[in-house]
C-alpha cells in the first residue's frame, strides 16, 4: 500500500519581516552608497551634460529673446540624456558578480527593489539637474532663482516620470549587448507626455516668470503620467526581475 | 490564401465604387478619396495593437508562448499599417496642404506610436533566449500601449496651444463616404489578418528550427 507522503513544510528560519517602504529605502540607500563611492555615473553624467549645455549655445547661439522661448526643452534634452547615463548604471552596476541575481533571491519583493532604484537614480538625476541649472543661468543668462520653488516641483515631478519608466527598460535591458542604445530607443517615446509637460512647464519658471493659469493642465499631465507609470513599474517589477 | 482573395475581390469592388460611383469631395476633389485607406489602415493599427496588448497580459498570465507569437505578429502588421498610414497621409498632406509633414497632433502622435512599436521589433531582435524574450516584449507592449492615450492628449493639447494652419474644415462626412469607409476597412482588416496569419506561421517555424538547433548543439 502506499504510504500517503507527508507533507511538511520545509524548515527555514524566517527573515525579520520589513515593510515594503523600509526594503525600498534599504536598496536605495545601497545604491547611493555605491555611486558615491566609485561616483561612476554621476560624474560622467555631471560631464555630460555640462558639454551638451556647451554644445547648444555653439549650435543655436541664442539671443535673450530665443532662451526665453526654449529653455525648458534644452534643460530637459540636457536631463534626458544625462538621465539615461545614470538610468543605464542602474542594473547595470549589479552585473558583476552576479549582485543582481544575489538581489532578486534577497527577501525584498521585485516592487521594493524597483521602487528602490527608481529612489536611488531619481536622487542622482536630481542631483545632475541642480548643479546644470545654476551653469545654465550663468551660460545662458537665465534669472532661474526668480521662481525656485515651483521649478524645483516641476523639475521633481518631471525627473520622477524619467526615473520610473527609466529603471524599469533599465531592468528590462540589462542583459542586452545593446543595452546602452536599446535604453533610450526605448525610454524617450514613452517619455513624449512627461517630457512635454515638464518643458511646457519649465520654459517659463527658469525664466523667472510666474507659470500662467492655462498651464496647469501641463500640471495634471505630469501627475497622471507619474501615478501611471509609477504603478505599471511596481506592478511589473516582478514580472521584469524574477527570472 | 482564401483571405487574401476574398481582399482582393471586395477592394476591386470598393475602388470601382471609390473612383467612379462616389463623386468627388466639393472643397479637396479627388485627392480626397485616400481617406478611404488612410483612415482604416489608422483604426487597423490601433486594433493590432490592442490585440498585442491583450495577446501579452495573457503570455504574462498563461506563459505559453504561442500568445507570445501572436503578440508579436500582431504589433509588426499594426506597425505596417501605422506607416501606410503615415506615408498616405504624407501624400494627401502634400496634396491639400501643400507640405509633406506637419507637427498636427495625430501625425505626431502616430509617428510616436510608431517609434514606440519600432522598438518593440528592435528590442526583440536583441533577446535571444525565447521566454525572457516573450516576456520582456509583453511588458514593453503593455507600457507602449498605456502611453499611446496619454501621448494623444498631450499632443493635443501641446498643438492647440500654438497657432497653426488651418486644415480644411473637418466638417461632417457624408453618409455615403462614411458608408465606404466602413466597407473599405472589411477589406483592409482581412488584408491585416492573412498577414498575421503569414507572420504566425513564420514564427512557428521560427520556433521549430530553434528547436532543431539546439538539439544539434546537444549532439
Amino acid at each position: 500500500m502506499a504510504v500517503p507522503a507527508v507533507r511538511r513544510s520545509p524548515v527555514r528560519t524566517e527573515p525579520p519581516r520589513l515593510s515594503f517602504v523600509r526594503q525600498a529605502l534599504i536598496i536605495a540607500a545601497k545604491d547611493l552608497r555605491s555611486e558615491l563611492r566609485t561616483k561612476e555615473a554621476l560624474n560622467a553624467s555631471i560631464a555630460f551634460a555640462l558639454v551638451i549645455l556647451l554644445l547648444f549655445s555653439f549650435a543655436f547661439e541664442p539671443t535673450q529673446e530665443q532662451t526665453r522661448r526654449m529653455s525648458g526643452g534644452l534643460l530637459w534634452l540636457v536631463f534626458a540624456f544625462a538621465g539615461a547615463l545614470i538610468l543605464n548604471r542602474s542594473f547595470a552596476r549589479e552585473l558583476p558578480n552576479d549582485c543582481l541575481d544575489a538581489l532578486v533571491a534577497a527577501p525584498v519583493s521585485g516592487a521594493a527593489l524597483f521602487t528602490g532604484k527608481a529612489l536611488a537614480s531619481f536622487v542622482l538625476l536630481l542631483a545632475v539637474e541642480l548643479v546644470s541649472l545654476p551653469v545654465f543661468g550663468v551660460f545662458y543668462n537665465a534669472q532661474w532663482t526668480g521662481q525656485i520653488g515651483p521649478l524645483l516641483l516641476v523639475l521633481a515631478g518631471g525627473t520622477w516620470g524619467l526615473t520610473v519608466v527609466g529603471t524599469m527598460f533599465s531592468a528590462l535591458t540589462v542583459n542586452l549587448r545593446l543595452r546602452e542604445l536599446m535604453l533610450p530607443m526605448l525610454v524617450y517615446p514613452i517619455m513624449v507626455p512627461g517630457l512635454l509637460a515638464a518643458v511646457q512647464l519649465t520654459t517659463p519658471l527658469v525664466m523667472g516668470q510666474p507659470a500662467a493659469a492655462d498651464l496647469m493642465i501641463w500640471v495634471r499631465l505630469e501627475i497622471a503620467f507619474d501615478v501611471i507609470f509609477t504603478a505599471l513599474g511596481v506592478a511589473l517589477a516582478d514580472t521584469v526581475l524574477v527570472r | 490564401m482564401v483571405l487574401a482573395g476574398v481582399a482582393a475581390l471586395l477592394l476591386i469592388r470598393n475602388i470601382y465604387v471609390m473612383m467612379l460611383v462616389l463623386p468627388d469631395e466639393m472643397q479637396q476633389g479627388p485627392v480626397f478619396r485616400i481617406i478611404f485607406f488612410h483612415v482604416p489602415a489608422a483604426w487597423t493599427a490601433f486594433l493590432c495593437w490592442f490585440a498585442s496588448l491583450a495577446a501579452s497580459v495573457v503570455y504574462l498570465v498563461k506563459k505559453n508562448l504561442k500568445y507570445d507569437a501572436f503578440a508579436a505578429s500582431v504589433t509588426e502588421v499594426g506597425l505596417a499599417f501605422g506607416a501606410a498610414n503615415l506615408i498616405s497621409g504624407m501624400f494627401w498632406g502634400r496634396v491639400i496642404w501643400g507640405v509633406w509633414w506637419t507637427w498636427d497632433f495625430r501625425l505626431t502622435s502616430m509617428l510616436v506610436a510608431c517609434l514606440l512599436y519600432a522598438g518593440y521589433v528592435m528590442l526583440r531582435r536583441a533577446i535571444e533566449d525565447p521566454t525572457e524574450r516573450a516576456r520582456m516584449s509583453a511588458v514593453l507592449s503593455i507600457f507602449a500601449f498605456a502611453d499611446v492615450p496619454i501621448i494623444w492628449f498631450s499632443i493635443r493639447w501641446w498643438r492647440t496651444q500654438h497657432p497653426q494652419p488651418v486644415f480644411g474644415s473637418s466638417g461632417s462626412l457624408d453618409p455615403a463616404y462614411w458608408n465606404m469607409l466602413f466597407l473599405n476597412w472589411a477589406p483592409i482588416l482581412l488584408v491585416a489578418v492573412a498577414l498575421l496569419i503569414l507572420r504566425m506561421a513564420q514564427e512557428k517555424q521560427q520556433r521549430a528550427i530553434d528547436a532543431m538547433r539546439r538539439e544539434a548543439h546537444v549532439f
